[in-house]
């Protein structure tokens, strides 16, 4: 076992954890935060995504060792005082999801992309997105509503 | 899926990772990005007993022009080389074949370093450092060391480096006056490997070709450098019948096995129509 020092949703937490732990299983299993998925066994869907300091991974394909002294934001991080953040609010809004399991990924690489560009285009937002599957909603809806996220945003 | 055990270790230098590699032998295997190797660890298809995690090591990331050269830090990420001015700027090439590694999230631990001692066939980046005549600079028990791209691709998933050495950085010459490259690759999907993919590059001067590169991507057991393509490219006009030539001889140069992507016939004719379209835009940015 080794000791890792990782802030979680701003949560500053010391874990034991075996060097083999994916990310993705720290965060389900021993922190409880089952916002996070998993949907494939081969890195392609993305619907483990998280922000490991602020840029979208597949928590499947790091492992959690590599995060000590890294700050890790999932989905269950995004609502801030009771408010909704921007993006989770876009995806409400704009109907950004059907069954609802890429979400939490496409909202955490939505989160990211609007921090470096507050008025993506339709070409980039599916650029930004393409490492993300979803098999129910054809994206159109999930391009609005990160476009309305980002209006939300730029209006304050 | 859940990987096997093994010993973990993150040293911040380069030293420091020499004498882990050092100490364990064969049992060791570096960690780059992780984004090859953690999907085979996850299957099982690799269980290294001591991992040697480069992800601290910072000296072993940068990308930065010096003494003639582009050097590019083996820990560099896909994506800092897509996002990279001085790359977008002078170096067309690897701009094109950024974008399209993958996927963005991959492309955010993916590392350069990690592409090339990886070694697939359908890696986007051997090819690309193939056409441009790149060389790697590799750390090992024995002192450094420096390999041409064509010295350490050895095989499928097959490099000369040896047990207990690091590649270090790979450096790209600073393109002449009269350069141009292009990536063509076509993919089933995005994020996809290659079904078939070429990289060229080109020096004009004085109206003929000067210089030529081409490598070819997933269309062989190794990447593939197509030198009697190239011969042909060097000293012509470079009108519409040479980069024509070219490409036909790209083809015939490919050795392409049938899977899920496509047939070998259809595979070959995708490097010709890819390596056409290559050098025409080659040859546009090279300019005049
Ligand atoms: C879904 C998916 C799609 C992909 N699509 C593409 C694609 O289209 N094109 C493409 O080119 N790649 C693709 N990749 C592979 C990706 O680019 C990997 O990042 C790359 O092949 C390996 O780089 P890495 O840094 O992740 O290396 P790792 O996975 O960490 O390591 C790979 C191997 O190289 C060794 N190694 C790593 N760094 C060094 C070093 N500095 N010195 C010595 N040995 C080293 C490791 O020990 C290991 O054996 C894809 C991967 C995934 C998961
Ligand atoms: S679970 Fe599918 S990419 Fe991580
Ligand atoms: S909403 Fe079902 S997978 Fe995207």
């Amino acid at each position: 076992m080794t000791q890792i020092e990782v802030t979680v949703n701003g949560a500053a937490q010391q874990i034991d954890v075996e060097p083999r732990l994916l990310l993705v299983h720290l965060i389900r299993e021993d922190l409880q935060l089952t916002g996070t998925h998993i949907g494939c066994d081969t890195t392609h869907c993305g619907a483990c995504t998280v922000l490991l300091d602020g840029v979208p991974v597949k928590s499947c394909t790091v492992f959690a060792v590599q995060a000590n002294g890294s700050e890790v934001t999932t989905v269950e991080g995004l609502e801030q005082d009771g408010a909704l953040h921007p993006v989770q609010q876009g995806f409400t809004e704009e109907h950004g999801l059907q069954c609802g399991f890429c979400t939490p990924g496409m909202m955490l690489t939505s989160v990211a992309l609007l921090e470096q560009n507050q008025d993506p285009s339709e070409d980039e937002v599916r650029q930004a997105i393409s490492g993300n599957l979803c098999r129910c909603t054809g994206y159109v809806n999930i391009v609005k509503s990160v476009q309305h996220a980002g209006r939300v945003i730029r209006e304050g | 899926m859940i990987p096997g055990q093994f010993e973990y270790h993150a040293p911040s230098t380069l030293d420091e990772a020499l004498a882990l590699l050092a100490e364990h032998g064969s049992d060791a295997r570096v960690l780059a990005g992780g984004q090859s190797l953690i999907p085979l660890m996850k299957l099982r298809l690799a269980s290294p007993a001591v991992l040697v995690d480069l992800n601290g090591v910072d000296s072993l990331s940068g990308i930065e022009e010096s003494d003639g050269q582009l050097r590019i830090g083996a820990m560099t990420r896909h994506s800092a080389l897509e996002r990279s001015e001085l790359i977008a700027s002078r170096y067309p090439l690897i701009a094109d074949a950024a974008a399209v590694i993958a996927d963005p999230l991959v492309r955010n631990r993916g590392t350069t370093g990690g592409s090339l001692a990886h070694a697939d066939p359908a890696g986007d980046l051997g090819s690309v450092m193939t056409a441009l005549g790149a060389e790697v600079g590799v750390a090992g028990p024995g002192g450094a060391r420096t390999l041409s791209i064509d010295e350490l691709l050895l095989g499928p998933f097959m490099t000369t480096l040896d047990e207990g050495e690091i590649l270090t950085e790979v450096r790209v010459p600073q393109p002449e006056a009269g350069s141009g490259g292009a990536y063509e690759k076509l993919e089933r999907k995005v994020g996809d490997f290659a079904t078939a993919a070429v990289a060229v590059q080109i020096t004009r001067a004085n109206g003929s070709c000067s210089a030529a590169g081409i490598g070819l991507t997933a269309v062989g057991p190794t990447t593939i450098r197509a030198s009697e393509a190239e011969d042909a490219l060097t000293g012509s006009s470079l009108d519409d019948d040479a980069l024509r030539a070219a490409a036909d001889l790209a083809a015939a140069a490919s050795d392409p096995a049938a899977d899920l992507r496509g047939s070998e016939e259809y595979k070959r004719d995708m490097v010709r129509v890819l390596t056409l379209r290559a050098l025409r835009r080659a040859v546009e940015r090279a300019g005049g």
